[in-house]
């Protein structure tokens, strides 16, 4: 059951942009239990992708197999680039780094000298709002500036794909919703792929330019969601009746899945 | 020994919960400043009452038993141990050849363990071949080892650093294997994402995240390094004998205030050694870590 709304109007340069492509992905654990089955999904260059279903359904599984951590039991994942952002549900600071150290750690990983990755960590910062806590140790943050610190280090990278798993879900609604906008400030900034997953509803909504419902276990594509509205997205979409009516269809979608 | 590295999430959620479940009963906690008076105050008094307890019991053995060499009366045991000009050499020098094994065992067991529990962090297979040899370690009854060490080792200083390394490794071992093993699975994908060599998932990540189960381990074994190295002196009595010799020696002569010195002295060895290594635990990651 694929239902799709009208097609967002194309952006300026049309030429498609696969940067992620799923094909007949499935994925069956050694103890026999099938996470996903039959999932076709593409990821195109500025495109944000969210994927909802209901909890235990393999969707954090697509994002481990895009990120190469695991490797799909049937079907084929393929990625076009070697730039890929990945934000995991918890903020996975090292404790006994500060937050300078924390965002620098990835170019360190890759070997990049010193100035530039100290050069790349500080543009990360002020971009996700963490300048002048660059000193500061992640017990000194609350959960939302740690989450930041967390999208500062993948920043880095400067992702062509952007994978998050569930980033926001540990947070309060306003620090999410707060999060929710700077992250759209970003992909609207840095036009990367992503592909988000998430089990809120109108998260999935307000973030993407589609959305994809996922069935219970084993998970399968029950539903595609184009989302029509514009980019960059006033916050006050929400709480209009086409964002309403659009969060009742996905919820809809999602229901019949999980029966 | 409940390590916990992770960083704790605040849950508004949770304290909006409490805030709302009433009024609280009034906290009965005093405040910072008598709580300090407080914890220095009390073991004070304890110790005085220690002193009259050691002074009723030097009397009874004085006067009861009239065997006052077996308890001496406190006061003469503080002669001995600060103005007994004739003792103080051997009990300094004893108190150096204690400590020099301990210093030795410990810094043997502490590059032993680590280097066992790295090695075992690297492959489970490992880990399951030699995880039972450090319990067994730790169940071997040394006593019943004596005569072995003896024979093979003589009876000076090497046997009496195999003892102390066998008292202290235990500890460094499991807490630095569970250090290693307590790394977050998320940050370990982390660096497995950026294809991170071993070596430095070794020393960027699984060794700093281990320090603070480490750091217990560190203090567990030095103290035992101690204890090793007394109990060590007691069955190797040959060459230069350290505090445990003396013991024995004093008790052999019927020097009661000389022997409760040196005792005395061993205390207050593993005190030192105690205290000193959670200062530096403190100096090492106290700035990012604290247990509850």
């Amino acid at each position: 059951m694929t239902i799709a709304s009208p097609p967002v109007a194309p952006p300026a340069s049309t030429r498609v942009d696969t940067l992620l492509d799923f094909r007949d992905v499935a994925m069956r654990f050694a103890n026999g239990t099938v996470a996903l089955q039959d999932v076709d999904l593409t990821v195109d260059r500025g495109e944000f992708v969210t994927v909802v279903g209901p909890s235990g359904c393999g969707k954090s599984t697509l994002l481990r197999i895009a990120s190469g951590l695991e490797n799909a039991s049937h079907g084929s994942a393929e990625v076009d680039t070697d730039r890929i952002g990945y934000v995991f549900q918890d903020a996975t600071l090292l404790p006994w780094r500060t937050v300078r150290d924390n965002v620098e750690l990835l170019a360190e990983l890759n070997g990049a000298p010193k100035t530039a990755r100290r050069a790349a960590a500080q543009e990360s910062i002020d971009l996700v709002g963490l300048s002048g806590f660059e000193s500061n140790l992640p017990k000194e943050l609350s959960g939302g500036m740690r989450m930041r610190a967390s999208l500062a280090r993948s920043l880095t990278l400067d992702p062509e794909l952007f994978l998050f798993d569930e980033p926001f879900g540990a947070l309060d609604e306003i620090t999410r919703e707060r999060l929710n906008d700077e992250l759209l400030r970003l992909f609207v900034e840095k036009r990367f792929a992503g592909l988000f997953i998430t089990h809120s509803v109108s998260e999935a909504v307000y973030l993407s330019t589609r959305v994809v419902v996922m069935s219970g276990r084993p998970g399968r594509i029950v539903g595609e969601f184009d989302v029509p509205f514009d980019m960059p997205r006033d916050p006050e979409i929400r709480f209009t009746a086409e964002f309403a009516e659009l969060v009742g269809e996905v919820s809809h979608a999602l229901r019949e899945g999980h029966n | 020994m409940a390590v916990d590295t992770r960083v704790s999430r605040t849950e508004p959620a949770a304290t909006t919960a409490t805030r709302l479940s009433g009024p609280k009963p009034p906290r009965r906690t005093a405040s910072p400043r008598a709580t300090r008076i407080r914890n220095i105050v009390l073991p004070i008094a304890v110790f005085f009452v220690l002193i009259g307890v050691g002074y009723a019991i030097a009397a009874y053995y004085d006067q009861v038993r009239g065997l006052p060499f077996l308890v001496p009366y406190p006061h003469l045991v503080v002669q001995a141990l600060l103005f007994d000009g004739d003792f103080r050499p051997d009990l300094l020098e004893a108190l150096g050849n204690t400590t020099l094994i301990a210093v030795i065992g410990l810094a043997i067991a502490i590059v032993i363990g680590m280097a066992w529990a790295v090695l075992m962090v690297q492959a489970s297979w490992i880990e399951s071949a030699l995880f039972p040899y450090a319990v067994v370690l730790q169940c071997i009854p040394i006593l019943a080892l004596v005569p072995l060490i003896g024979s093979l080792f003589g009876y000076e200083m090497p046997s009496r650093i195999i003892v102390t390394v066998m008292f202290a490794l235990f500890p460094m071992v499991s807490n630095t294997l569970f250090g290693l093993q307590s790394v977050d699975k998320g940050q370990r994908e982390l660096f497995q994402l950026q294809g991170a060599s071993r070596l430095t998932l070794l020393t960027k990540l699984r060794f700093p995240a281990a320090l603070p189960s480490i750091f217990i381990g560190l203090r567990n074994s030095a103290g035992l390094s101690v204890i090793g190295a007394i109990v060590a002196d007691q069955f190797f009595q040959r060459g230069d004998g350290g505090l445990g010799v003396l013991i024995s020696v004093m008790n052999q002569r019927l020097n009661g205030a000389e022997m409760f010195a040196a005792i005395v002295v061993a205390s207050v060895l593993g005190v030192v050694v105690f205290v000193a290594f959670g200062w530096l635990r403190r100096l090492a990651i106290g700035r990012w870590y604290s247990a509850n």
